[in-house]
């Protein structure tokens, strides 16, 4: 375990929920037009917790990801509205100086393509040990001990002998962990994984979550696994936000939504998948395709691939209704999806 | 549903990857054994799935199959004719009853193309399946076919989403009306919504047009779907096959079970009492496979006769399918029991 030199803005004093996103906008300005990537996501995350935020290619998930660590291109980027509080405080309003301590220490992220995140003419031991030199002043040898005793900790075969090692020269599921190595260097409360086992192999992709557990577990971190994987989220997840079209559609207890989904898309989802258990006959597929999201429809989003949709599913947006303590569905007829009746 | 006679046989197919050293004067140090002894059937109207990690010689078998590799020994024979010692016209023939659906809609089709002019080029190469003035009209029924607007034939890949691409690329498969489709994971680059679209539209044009499937995947529960057979690679060889039941439900090859049982299941009941197997380490180079089973450096059962005797794939004592396992058991892996 590392010696905690400073403290961002003190483990430990803050009695709310670790993380909370709450409200928040984002669009890119494009010579197209305005796209409303996130239009008013809420969730939060406590330590130990997983939260998988479900959706599909432009849904928002990643941006939103992006905002919470600060890494969005501005522009074309832009924050429109709404607050991302760590510990209490809006990590929005804090300067660049005080955001890139939090980074790293407080936050962490994960990213998809491991390959392409990882500096192609540079040692692995070296980007590792790099956030120990900028982060805590760490002189070169010791940087050095400490990315060794990381890739051991992500459990990378023959770490001594592998730490001068460039990324080519490691497999995709050990340029995971090396990703992973460095996400957890400066042990942050929060990880972000993007997609993180998306471009492996089934076993590698059981392997690296099975890791993300045991890290998860030791050091009580809050984890948002950002997937569009069904069968993912039902391994690992605590509670789920299902995006779609920038917005959260369904957020759920993880038994609770896939026993029982409250919004449309969600159940199209659940029943479009074919599954490994179970030999099934023609899947059901949703109509139509994901938004654009230059032309967003108006209302909510998702209503011309609604079978549920009514004339008032095209004027109104809805609003995230609450369905009991932890559970809500922004469709305005929730009650007859989770009835099951269409 | 399948039968008797196979419209396609694969036999003995090996294809090695020379490793040279040297620039003027090349010697060979080695190969890179992509695909070493792969043998199995396919018969009209059938589908049979093909499942392997990256780098298990999938996609090399799909390109020896389409005779775009030639293969270092083996034979692949379509319709009574080896298509891997065809020549020039001859080949041309073969190559129209035997097309390919690629993985990657947004790098197989021409951006500078019409979709009209990429569904119809087929017809430009054998100008004789239909006459010059009947090739829009063609083009037009086959984007009816795979439920594209016909009078979008004028446009180019750019203005269709990724899952209306991929329904191109299965409009210029079927253009030639080929008995076999080898689709090389033509659903992996797709959102899970669209998936199910395509995968429903392979369906209903294998039904209607009595077409033969290689699927290709590394995604399981997709090609569990979609497969009447199936057969499971290891670095360069077929490790199990059979029946989609027989493959999962009843895996009697280690490497399979574990394959299996990594799969996430989408229903979080009962995971915490799911028995998970999970393999250590990454497979070995194809360059230099272990003697003997070449899964026995990662598998848990694995004794002394593993090193020394290479498994045949037989039908092994106590399982129903073929299995290259000396001590093949049939273990059900996918099924919780909570």
């Amino acid at each position: 375990m590392v010696e905690v030199l400073s403290e961002p803005t003190g483990r430990g004093s803050y009695s709310g929920a670790l993380l909370e996103v709450e409200n928040l906008q984002v669009e890119f300005h494009t010579r197209q037009g305005v796209a409303k990537a996130v239009n008013g996501v809420t969730y939060s995350v406590n330590p130990g917790e997983t939260l998988a935020v479900l959706g599909e290619s432009g849904s928002g998930k990643s941006v939103t990801a992006q905002t919470i660590m600060g890494i969005l291109d501005m522009p074309p980027g832009k924050i429109t509205g709404g607050e991302i509080r760590f510990r209490g405080v809006d990590i929005l309003k804090l300067s660049e100086e005080q955001r890139r301590r939090i980074r790293g220490e407080g936050i962490s992220m994960v990213f998809q393509d491991a390959l392409s995140a990882l500096n192609p003419v540079f040692p692995v031991g070296w980007q590792i040990a790099e956030m120990f030199r900028i982060h805590r002043g760490a002189s070169r040898s010791d940087a050095k001990k400490k990315a060794v005793e990381l890739m051991d900790r992500v459990r990378i075969p023959g770490a001594k002998d592998r730490v001068n090692d460039f990324p080519h020269q490691f497999s995709g599921g050990m340029r995971q962990r090396i990703m992973i190595a460095m996400a957890i260097a400066l042990d942050p409360e929060i990880l972000i994984a993007d997609e993180p086992t998306t471009a492996l192999d089934v076993t590698v992709q059981a392997q690296i979550m099975g890791l993300l557990a045991d890290l998860q577990r030791d050091s009580n971190m809050g984890l948002i696994l950002i997937t569009h994987d069904l069968g993912v989220v039902a391994d690992v997840a605590d509670k789920i936000a299902v995006m779609y079209g920038g917005r959260i559609v369904e957020t759920a207890p993880v038994h609770d939504l896939y026993a029982n989904p409250a919004h449309p898309y969600t159940r199209g989802l659940l029943e479009s998948i074919p599954r490994v258990d179970l030999k099934g006959q023609e899947l059901y597929a949703i109509k139509g395709m994901p938004p654009n999201l230059l032309e967003m429809p108006s209302g909510c989003a998702f209503h011309p691939r609604c079978p549920y949709r009514r004339e008032d599913c095209a004027t109104a947006i809805p609003p995230l209704y609450p369905i009991s303590g932890n559970r809500g569905s922004a469709c305005h007829y929730w009650r007859e999806v989770v009835d099951g009746s269409r | 549903m399948a039968p008797a006679e196979p419209i396609l046989q694969v036999r003995d197919l090996v294809k090695h990857f020379p490793l040279t050293q040297g620039i003027v004067f090349k010697r060979q140090i080695g190969a890179i054994k992509a695909v070493d002894g792969v043998s199995f059937d396919l018969h009209r109207g059938e589908t049979l799935g093909v499942v392997g990690e990256s780098g298990c010689g999938k996609s090399t078998l799909a390109k020896v199959m389409m005779a775009l590799e030639r293969p270092t020994s083996g034979s692949v024979v379509v319709d009574g004719k080896d298509i891997t010692k065809a020549k020039g016209s001859e080949l041309k023939r073969m190559r129209r009853n035997i097309q390919m659906v690629m993985q990657d809609p947004y790098t197989s089709l021409n951006p500078r193309m019409t979709v009209g002019d990429i569904i119809g080029e087929p017809f430009e190469i054998h100008s004789e399946v239909v006459p010059k003035a009947g090739r829009r009209k063609r083009v037009q029924e086959l984007l009816d076919v795979v439920g594209l607007n016909p009078d979008h034939i004028n446009r180019y890949p750019h203005q269709f989403s990724g899952g209306q691409r991929q329904r191109i690329g299965i409009a210029r498969g079927l253009a030639l009306q080929p008995e076999i489709i080898i689709c090389d994971e033509p659903v992996s680059a797709l959102d899970v919504s669209i998936q199910a679209q395509v995968m429903n539209l392979l369906d209903r044009l294998q039904k209607e047009f009595n077409l033969a499937y290689i699927f290709i995947a590394h995604d399981l529960s997709v090609v569990r779907h979609i497969s009447d057979r199936v057969a499971v690679m290891y670095l360069g060889k077929i490790v199990e096959l059979g029946g989609d039941s027989q493959i999962y439900d009843r895996p009697s090859h280690p490497y399979t079970q574990a394959l299996l049982s990594a799969v996430p299941v989408p229903n979080p009941e009962g995971r915490e009492a799911r028995q998970r197997i999970i393999l250590q380490g990454d497979p070995p180079s194809p360059a230099n496979p272990p003697s003997g089973c070449r899964f026995r450096t990662r598998c848990w059962k694995a004794q002394d006769i593993c090193a020394k005797e290479e498994p045949l794939l037989q039908i092994r004592p106590g399982t129903d399918h073929l299995s290259a396992c000396h001590f093949a058991e049939a273990r059900d892996v996918v099924h919780t029991q909570s």
